[in-house]
């Protein structure tokens, strides 16, 4: 069986990347940027690990790893965020969240 | 190469079109005489109690988190087990060192947690 | 792979601040005086790494295969990132206390963001410099958020959160396509092929996602949204922390990345997008900060145009630039954590009094806070017998010697406007009545880390040749 060309992954993590960045830059709901963001970290996931299968060259599978665990943290960080913001304000949305001028 | 993917979409298209075509069918040719306990949410027999949308304890969110992050370090223990065979003949002993101290520094991070009280449920 | 003695001796700092960092946390659980032992111990292993450090400057060795590092240039970032981190404790320890903050882990969070920046100043690969990076930030998130019931930390912490973890979006995507044309994430080799790669549009736009992750990080204009309502939602200790060690580091990685142009080895790509970055945020910096009336936002705006001051030497791109640039950082780090010292002093329990007026007749109240306020405000704008003058003076020199002089002017230009902004503190202090009436508390540690900021501003304004002469020859 002859392999998926490295163009198609690639092709398709710069879309996912693309989907994440709009998803961020318009979405107002905190949960739902984060989830964007969380988007844009995994298609780079999707090409770390791509080009690393593809140059034989197991670095960028150990970089994902990093990645993936770094994401974690950053998520656990961001929840509690949003959990303490949602105890004082009752809301997540990003237009209600503004005591400073965005 | 495409060519090889052709039996998927046929699968594919065949799963469509027969989920929808028992929907459909059900619908057309199936008797329909609804009542109230027919339309009640299904809850094993008892009488359906509450919003199906309550809000969950903070709790919850707090012990997944927590979950999301021990979760994640398995991925540092898997490699290191699968070529365990290779270190343990290069350096012996000592190939248990490193994963003992990720190891150790992940338990106090839990041992934190714990003596903090993020595990107590009320 | 083993470490011999020699090497051992030189990540030494490392496995300190590690090692404190988990004793610290032991502290804070079983200890009920936490928060008294905590801000000493972590000002005690600072101070040792800053020692260390300043120690292995002489030498020049990577660690770990070629992953990270030590002596040289990372050796004097580390100890301008453990100098400011001390400094930054020593004046938290009172003012946490009436911020409502007064938990041991701050100061946990406090080292584990110094060894973060630690790493990504001595990273000689991409990994290790993620993984820096993500250290220092994810504990900046927590620590500008660390009092949960108020709500303009809930708010300040969310934005940074959101748009850091967007800049780490953009850093691990150009990280990935670095990747895949580099075939290595070994910055050394990397750079080694740059020429060759530059051709390469794939890792070009790679190399630029990286560039714009980091313009996020040292807080550059078009990238500088979230600085103004960070600095001013988060608690006055962390802002100071953060505007001066986040953006050390950050500038640390950018050098590294940039490392083969200041050797003229390849050709400066990135003249333009750089020269461009900082025109725009000194220009921006300078003028919206004019409009402030609260002081944390006004220094949020001026980290910006000195932000754009250190790009001019990014953009000129030769070695003075780098001795420039690390002479700057190393002075800014004392002036902005010295102001913000002040205003932590000033500042009242529910984040009032952070407004200029608050500063009116600062003078009869408490004239040594008044003075030490016109030290640093002086500082920043950069008036020549003060180290900050020095500072601008040598980014500036640099970009004459690489045939950039109209981003000179524009440099001098906007420090002139900056001028307007800085002077206003000082005559508000000066020449204005009190309207309101408060008390000055001051905290002895407070005024302690005011003191040695502002000595070592003289210090190093009158005698810059000391420190200058130890960055260069570690430049070189």
């Amino acid at each position: 069986m002859t392999s998926i060309p490295i163009e198609y992954y690639l092709i398709l993590s710069a879309f996912m990347f693309s989907v994440g960045v709009t998803g961020v830059l318009i979405r107002r709901n905190a949960i739902v940027v984060f989830m964007s963001i969380e988007l844009m970290l995994n298609s780079a996931n999707l090409a770390l690990v791509a080009f690393s299968s593809y140059l034989g060259n197991s670095t960028g599978q150990i970089f994902a790893f990093f990645v993936m665990t770094v994401a974690a943290a950053e998520a656990a960080v961001g929840l509690a965020i949003i959990i303490a913001i949602f105890r004082n304000k009752l809301t997540v949305n990003l237009d209600e969240i503004n005591i400073f001028k965005w | 190469m495409i060519e090889q993917y052709i039996p998927i979409f046929m699968v594919m298209v065949f799963a469509i079109i027969f989920g929808l075509g028992v929907i459909f069918a059900s619908k057309i040719f199936g008797p329909n005489r609804p009542n109230k306990f027919k339309l009640m949410p299904y809850e094993s027999g008892k009488d359906p109690v509450g919003d199906a949308r309550e809000r969950m304890s903070i709790k919850y969110y707090l012990v997944a988190m927590l979950f999301i992050i021990f979760d994640i370090e398995v991925i540092f223990v898997y490699p290191w087990g699968v070529e365990f065979k290779k270190l343990f003949a290069d350096f012996g002993i000592l190939a248990f060192t490193p994963m003992l101290v990720f190891l150790i520094v992940l338990e106090l991070g839990f041992l934190y947690i714990y003596v903090k009280g993020g595990l107590k449920w009320d | 792979m083993m470490l011999n003695s020699s090497e051992l001796m030189q990540i030494i700092p490392f496995l300190v601040l590690g090692t404190g960092i988990v004793i610290s946390l032991l502290i804070e659980m079983y200890s009920s005086k936490s928060d008294a032992i905590l801000p000493w111990l972590t000002i005690a292993l600072l101070i040792y790494v800053a020692v260390h450090s300043i120690n292995e400057v002489g030498s020049n060795d990577l660690l770990f295969g070629g992953m990270l590092a030590v002596g040289g240039k990372s050796s004097i970032f580390n100890f301008l990132f453990a100098v400011g981190g001390a400094l930054v404790s020593l004046g938290a320890i009172d003012y946490i206390k009436k911020y409502g903050a007064n938990f041991g882990e701050f100061y946990v969070l406090v080292q584990s963001s110094i060894l973060g920046m630690m790493f990504m100043s001595g990273a000689r690969d991409i990994l290790v410099v993620f993984l820096g990076l993500e250290l220092m930030s994810i504990c900046f998130y927590v620590l500008v958020g660390i009092n949960r019931k108020k709500i303009n930390a809930n708010e300040a912490s969310m934005k940074y959160f959101l748009l850091g973890a967007f800049a780490t979006g953009f850093i691990v995507y150009g990280v990935a396509l670095v990747f895949g044309t580099a075939q290595t994430m070994r910055i050394g080799e990397i750079l080694v092929n740059f020429s060759s790669l530059s051709g390469n549009i794939l890792f070009m736009t790679g190399f630029i996602l990286l560039i714009v992750g980091f313009a996020f990080k040292i807080a550059a204009f078009p990238f500088h949204m979230w600085v103004p309502d960070v600095y001013t939602g988060s608690s006055t200790a962390v802002t100071g922390l953060m505007s001066t060690g986040g953006k050390a580091a950050a500038f640390s990685v950018l050098l590294v990345l940039l490392g083969a142009v200041f050797t003229q080895e390849i050709e400066n790509t990135f003249m333009p997008l750089f020269a461009g970055l900082a025109v725009l945020s000194m220009l921006y910096g300078s003028i919206v900060a004019i409009a402030q009336n609260n002081l944390k936002r006004m220094l949020a705006y001026s980290s910006i145009s000195h932000a754009g001051y250190m790009l001019i030497g990014l953009a000129a791109g030769n070695l003075e630039s780098v001795t420039g640039i690390m002479f700057y950082l190393v002075i800014y780090v004392f002036m902005n954590i010295g102001a913000f010292g002040i205003i932590a002093i000033i500042e009242g329990p529910n984040d009032d009094r952070v407004d200029l007026n608050s500063y009116a007749g600062l003078h009869q109240k408490n004239p040594v806070l008044a003075l030490f306020m016109a030290l640093f405000m002086l500082a920043l704008a950069g008036l020549p017998p003060l180290a900050g003058f020095f500072g601008k003076y040598y980014v500036f020199i640099a970009a004459i010697e690489s045939d950039l002089t109209w981003l000179a002017i524009v440099g001098v230009f906007s420090s002139v406007i900056s001028v307007y902004f800085y002077l206003r503190v000082i005559v508000y202090m000066y020449f204005k009545e009190s309207e309101v009436d408060f008390n000055v508390n001051i905290s002895p540690t407070g005024l302690m880390t005011v003191v040695i900021c502002g000595l070592l501003l003289i210090v190093y304004g009158l005698f810059p040749g000391s420190l200058l002469g130890l960055i260069a020859s570690v430049v070189n």
